[in-house]
């Protein structure tokens, strides 16, 4: 057992999902039940290997790579198929791992128009595949290749399944997102090239880097093109506006993962790749991403104040959200990335469950414009309550998992690491708590509007199921987590907090 | 699981050092109510009773096993200091004290927090510190106090967990509970408060819709609150700190349906948000530089505090930071705005959250961390700081704003406001004692006031119009009346009252004029500041006392009086209104609805009978040391047992009783009543039945009228807040935002696009199909049908997108060969 995980458990967990899409290809489209079927027992099965590869995971060594497969793939280019997982990655996999499967749940009985569950739920496999090879990846290359797969079947998830402006929304995302990754490949080849390196391997790159001193104005270009990659995924002020239209016009289904797991590749590359490969540069920009940070923060804020449809508002708060995420990673202290991890899965699961009730007010009312909802905790009590409670842990209410992602970030800001303007770290740890007062105003305003008072006319006499079955299924896992990862941060920081570490060491000069 | 038990041979106290009960029971409760509370007999309000009955007992037995801790840390440091002082208080040994040692076995525990082994040690070090075993030769160090007293050290029971709460960067951080004196003080006046008001309200909010949800709010407030107290380190405290503040926002929504008050709601959780803000910022600001180590650990903090081992900069911004925290949780001015508006909630909220625990967490807050508000705002200095100033202008403006209310709970959340202001400026003044005594006792005369005006509102059909609805209650309902009565007189300083002996050692503790010995210096604006509330309570509670018992009952002629006419008239209250036709019915079988007003079940007047009881018992709390005439040991037991004797808390003196004092803010008190009585008397002789009463003399036009207005308006801070800042950002600043995110960010992105698309039609149409078509043929055969492919998928953007993206790729790859 051990041995298989050993050799074989990322990649069973990366390519299961594949099969199981190939799987479903050959079976006919009209065999719905089979298809729901099979795709939420690959990703069941998927996330039963995650559990194993969980426990066996060395927790006192988990600032190592573990399980870690390294063979030769593409030999032209020098890259290898380098997969291994250690402390960082672990969280959010295990995030990816229990989201997909519940958004296959929550699909069960209303997928979106056109309906189609067969090409709905092949393309959820393929991008399960991309989003957990991405956390796995170790050689830049492979963790490119990935990270552009994730690209695909979103773009049609969002372009077929979408709302009414899906055609816009869908090339504007799959575009802005390539042209990102045009400057990220760039900037891998240009510090493969600089380090003259043998393999993508981003341990030996790093390494590499750091033993041929590479110059800091090299440094700062290369992380220039990364910052351009994983920022505009992220998404980073100014570079968000893509975000607000692929989550209004994608399905709930699209929302979620887009919120929940994509939307961390971007952070992760950050934690993962160029932080630890190029410390100066990411000395030189730390005090730019910090700023762009906090100006998201304040303008997402703004931004969800001024939005009319409910969705668009949550859009809106993950730019804000994610600028929490950014400024603990740029002040490039342990409290200030462990923060940004936490932060991650704590934003994976609260604005994934305020998309998922969204999508679930939209299915009942057909509409989420604001001024037409009310009332919502008298037609549907329990997913009134639930969205008040997912406001509140939005808002990063202390004792729910959005805290632990924002107190640490802004405490981190107190204190950036050495070399830092310690004054302007200091500004944006101040902006960064006004943050957290806008935060909470427009999430409870948010709530007053849709769930206090009563209903409007035209929805008064309209019988509104609470929520269903598969509802409950999907959701309460996550409700649960909150609660949990609340109460006991140490289930991410103990994971974290080791791993963190040696990349907060990697940047100690 | 607890390091408390590590070195527990002689332990101080089962209920001391297992203290995570206290908020453990109310929060199971909370979830037994949440999820089973429905199907219960009584709705759920039994669990919540049966919850709160064990918490007031353990605290009761805390209580005991505190003040044998203290006896026996005392017996330890030498029978002859603590028995033999047959002087008065304040003027014995000085010789005893400068022991360089007292520090300790606070210290220790501060020194390393990195690894497994030091953690441990320091939650021994600590934790044991409440232990004779392993402290035994600690509580013999005597402490020294500037009044010159010495007092033996009285070590807190600290119990941590061993298993990490969280972990960054090699510090582990820990769950602990820290109590003492002051701790066990609040856990008797939460628990016993809570535990009225649970009882009070089962007929209170009988029959409303949310009648459960209602006990789980208030088990899980509880819950919280007990937290707070308890916690032993700033992230805990400021988990409990928001969560009070959620049961707060959900319990003044209660009745959601109407707008008005889920705006309070909203209102008040905003408000308090600002003021998070700077409790955020002080603690982190404390977490690195206070304590030889980064910590949270309250106990740490204070020591460093104390010790003068921190930078007095980082005190004074620390505490400054703590103080927005405080102004906004205990409403003091100028973000007190929200406490009023709370009033929409059910009544027995107003008085357990709105009065007596959730509004004095700010004030438990400075004296909880006291060492670093008397550092950092140097208030041993005796010039004006930041906290006495606050609380002064605070305790005259709520009270001036209490004069024009009409609704009686409005009267008295100003009220509050005012008393709030009191205990700041008390702190602000180091009258520390003086600040918990008047909390205290606040707690039980303001509830029991509040709970009164509940008692009521439900004669008066629900209402709680001062003007148009009551009158003359004190010939319906004699117990309500007599026990408002009480609450009355101990909140205006009647002297038999403990209002008047708390509220008198605040003003003493000011030493303003120097009018008192001992005082930490001459607040004289203090004092005046605080004489003159002092007069201006009198006023507004005999003005509301009056409207509301004395002359006729004026219910009789308000259309009001109407049933059906009532539930729209008075939105926003107690009408259990929109959904409540429920309620309504269930109230009018035992209200007599339109008939003459009558007293209140007994679940409704036993709690303001043992209210009323306190309000006038808890001024033998704190007897001055003074007073000859009363033995040694009955006198100030409450400072004795509650302000805490160790190297965790600076050295404060003491005010002494000052006759000059007390005789002032009496005659204040009473001619400003009496003023009032003799007003009423006259309107009432002119216009013995009129329907509403005039207003008070402010309504005459002139200046008098200027000042109504002034005080109408709320000194305009409600205009300020709502309509110019939050209408700022929510409206113009907002869509500001969104119309540069949708024309300039996105209008680059589109523009770009089609630019690009321009540029690819040009290429391919001029260039390429022209120039380059030819030559380049059979290399561009692959590049073209991916194109035809994204093509036929989409728009013709993906080719300008596609070639801007490569464009942009050459670029930068060109960039990249001539830089490196």
């Amino acid at each position: 057992m051990k041995d298989f995980l050993n050799d074989w458990g990322l990649t069973t967990m990366v390519f299961l999902p594949l099969v199981g899409a190939v799987v479903m290809m050959l079976i006919p489209k009209a065999e719905e039940e089979l298809h729901k079927f099979i795709a939420l027992l690959t990703t069941l099965v998927v996330g039963v290997v995650g559990v194993f590869l969980t426990a066996n995971f060395d927790w006192d060594r988990s600032k190592d790579l573990q399980f870690v497969v390294d063979k030769g793939w593409i030999d032209v280019i020098h890259s290898r198929y380098t997969v291994g997982v250690d402390g960082i990655a672990m969280p959010l996999i295990l995030l990816t791992l229990l989201v997909v499967p519940l958004i296959i749940i929550y699909s069960w009985n209303h997928f979106p128009e056109p309906h189609n569950p067969k090409a709905f739920l092949i393309l959820m496999l393929v991008l399960d595949t991309g989003m957990i090879g991405s956390f796995v990846a170790q050689d830049l290359i492979l963790f490119f290749v990935f990270f552009e797969v994730v690209l695909l079947p979103m773009y049609f998830m969002i372009g077929v399944w979408g709302g009414e402006q899906r055609q816009y929304a869908s090339i504007k995302f799959f575009l802005y997102t390539l042209f990102g990754s045009a400057f990220m490949i760039v900037a891998f080849l240009a510090l493969f090239f600089v380090t003259g390196a043998e393999t993508f391997n981003m341990v030996d790159l790093a390494r590499l880097v750091r033993e041929n001193d590479v110059a800091r104005n090299t440094q700062i270009l290369i992380f220039g093109g990364m910052f351009m990659g994983f920022g505009i995924k992220v998404p980073m002020f100014p570079f968000h506006t893509w975000l607000p239209d692929a989550h209004t016009q994608a399905p709930t289904q699209g929302s979620v993962i887009l919120a929940a797991v994509l939307l961390k590749l971007g952070t992760y590359g950050f934690v993962r790749i160029a932080l630890p490969m190029l410390p100066e540069g990411a000395m030189w920009w730390a005090p730019i991403i910090g700023g762009l940070a906090c100006i998201g923060i304040i303008y997402g804020a703004l931004g969800c104040l001024a939005q009319t449809d409910m969705k668009r508002l949550i859009a809106f708060s993950s730019v804000a959200h994610m600028g929490y995420v950014m400024l603990g990673i740029a002040t490039l202290t342990d409290f200030g990335i462990n923060a940004a991890i936490f932060g991650m899965v704590a934003h994976g699961l609260i604005t994934g469950m305020l998309f998922f009730i969204a999508g679930s007010v939209k299915e009942r009312f057909h509409t989420l414009e604001i001024a037409r909802l009310g009332g919502l905790l008298k037609q549907a009590p329990y997913m009134g309550w639930m969205l008040g409670f997912t406001s509140m842990a939005s808002l990063g209410l202390p004792g729910l998992a959005g805290f632990w992602g924002e107190f640490p970030a802004i405490l981190s800001a107190y204190n950036p690491a050495e070399g830092l303007n310690v004054g302007l770290f200091r500004f944006y740890m101040f902006i960064a708590a006004l943050g957290t007062v806008l935060a909470a105003a427009y999430l409870l305003w948010l709530f007053q509007r849709t769930a206090f008072g009563t209903p409007k006319e035209e929805f008064a006499h309209e019988h509104v199921h609470d929520a269903h079955l598969t509802e409950w299924i999907a959701w309460l896992p996550m409700l649960v987590l909150i609660v949990v990862l609340g109460f006991l941060p140490v289930l991410i920081f103990g994971m974290t907090s080791d791993a963190v570490q040696v990349v907060a060491q990697a940047l100690g000069r | 699981m607890l390091a408390a038990e590590a070195g527990a041979a002689a332990s101080a106290g089962w209920f001391l050092e297992n203290a995570w009960l206290f908020p453990a029971v109310p929060f199971v409760s909370f979830l037994l109510i949440l999820f089973f509370g429905k199907k219960m007999p009584k709705q759920g309000a039994e669990i919540g009773i049966t919850a709160l009955a064990i918490v007031f007992a353990g605290a009761l037995i805390a209580g005991a096993q505190w003040i044998s801790h203290v006896n026996a840390a005392e017996s330890a440091h030498g029978t002859e200091e603590t028995h033999s002082t047959d002087e008065t208080h304040g003027t014995e040994e000085e010789g005893h004290s400068t022991e360089p040692g007292t520090t300790e076995d606070g210290t220790h525990s501060e020194e390393g927090t990195s690894t497994e082994e030091s953690h441990d040690e320091g939650a021994l070090a600590v934790s044991g510190g409440g232990r004779s075993v392993v402290l035994g030769p600690s509580l013999a160090l005597p402490m020294a106090e500037e009044g010159g007293e010495a007092h033996a050290s009285v070590p807190p029971v600290i119990s941590e967990w061993k298993s990490d709460w969280w972990t960054v960067g090699g510090i582990d951080f820990q769950v602990g509970t820290f109590v003492d004196g002051q701790a066990v003080m609040m856990l008797f006046v939460v628990g016993l408060i809570s535990l009225l008001v649970h009882i009070y309200s089962t007929d209170y909010v009988h029959g409303d819709i949310r009648y459960t949800h209602f006990f789980a709010f208030l088990s899980l407030f509880t819950a919280s609150m007990l937290l707070l107290v308890l916690a032993n380190n700033l992230v805990m405290f400021i988990t409990a700190w928001e969560l009070v503040g959620v049961c707060s926002f959900a319990l003044i929504g209660h009745w959601w349906e109407e707008q008005n008050n889920s705006n309070a709601a909203l209102k008040a959780f905003l408000t308090n948000r600002v003021g998070d803000m700077g409790l955020l910022i002080g603690m982190i600001t404390l977490f690195f530089t206070a304590g030889q180590g980064r910590t949270f650990n309250i106990y740490e903090i204070n020591v460093a505090a104390a010790s003068g081992t921190v930078s007095d900069t980082a005190l004074t911004v620390a505490a400054l930071c703590l103080l927005a925290a405080v102004m906004s949780k205990s409403g003091q001015f100028f973000l007190h705005t929200w406490l009023p508006d709370a009033m929409a909630g059910p009544t027995p909220v107003s008085a357990l959250i709105h009065a007596a625990t959730m509004v004095v967490a700010g004030v438990y807050m400075i004296a909880r961390m006291y060492p670093v508000f008397f550092e950092g705002m140097s208030i041993a200095g005796g010039s004006i700081n930041a906290v006495a100033l606050i609380g002064a202008i605070t305790t005259m403006v709520g009270g001036s704003l209490a004069f024009v209310q009409r609704d009686i709970k409005k009267v008295l959340a100003y009220s509050t406001v005012s008393q709030l202001g009191y205990m700041v400026m008390a702190l602000g003044v180091g009258a520390w004692t003086a600040a918990m005594f008047h909390l205290m006792t606040h707690a039980f005369f303001k509830a029991c006031l509040f709970l009164g005006s509940g008692s009521v509102s439900h004669a008066c059909n629900h209402s709680f119009d001062m003007k148009t609805d009551m009158g003359g209650l004190r010939k319906y309902m004699p117990k309500t009346h007599a026990t408002f009565l009480v609450g009355t007189l101990a909140l205006a300083g009647f002297p038999l009252m403990s209002g008047f002996w708390s509220k008198d050692e605040i003003l003493a503790g000011t030493g303003g004029f120097g009018l008192s010995e001992g005082a930490n210096g001459r607040y004289s604006l203090m004092l005046v500041m605080g004489l003159i509330t002092g007069g201006m309570t009198a006023a507004y509670m005999t003005r509301c006392y009056w409207l509301t018992f004395m002359g006729e009952w004026r219910g009789a002629n308000s259309p009001n009086a109407h049933h059906g006419a009532h539930a729209a008239a008075h939105d926003d209250h107690d009408a259990h209104a929109p959904a409540g036709h429920d309620a309504h019915d269930a109230h009018d079988a035992h209200d007599a609805h339109g008939g003459l007003p009558h007293e209140s079940g007994p679940r409704i007047t036993t709690p303001l009978l043992i209210l009323a009881v306190l309000a006038f018992v808890a001024m033998f709390a704190n007897i001055p040391g003074q007073f000859g005439f009363v033995p040694e040991g009955w006198r100030l037991r409450f400072e004795h047992y509650i302000e805490p004797k160790g190297e965790y808390f600076p050295a404060i003196s003491h005010a002494e009783f000052s006759p000059v004092i007390a005789i002032l803010s009496l005659i204040a008190a009473a001619v400003a009543s009496g003023l009032a009585v003799a007003y009423y008397r006259k309107v009432e002789a002119q216009d013995p039945m009129g329907t509403e009463l005039v207003d008070g003399p402010t309504s005459k036009a002139g200046l008098p009228k200027v000042a109504y207005n002034v005080l109408a308006n709320k000194f305009y801070l409600d205009w300020l807040y709502t309509d110019v800042i939050v209408g700022f950002v929510k409206g113009p600043l907002a869509r500001a935002a969104n119309w540069f995110n949708q024309n300039v960010l996105d209008g680059i992105v589109n523009g770009t696009a089609t630019v690009s698309k321009r540029i690819a039609g040009f290429t391919y149409t001029v260039l390429d199909q022209q120039v380059v078509d030819g030559v380049v043929r059979g290399s561009g055969i692959g590049a073209s049908e991916t194109g035809g492919l994204l093509r036929r998928m989409q728009n013709g953007r993906v080719q300008g997108y596609a070639a801007l993206m490569f464009a942009a790729a050459a670029v930068l790859a060109g960039v990249f060969v001539l830089a490196i």
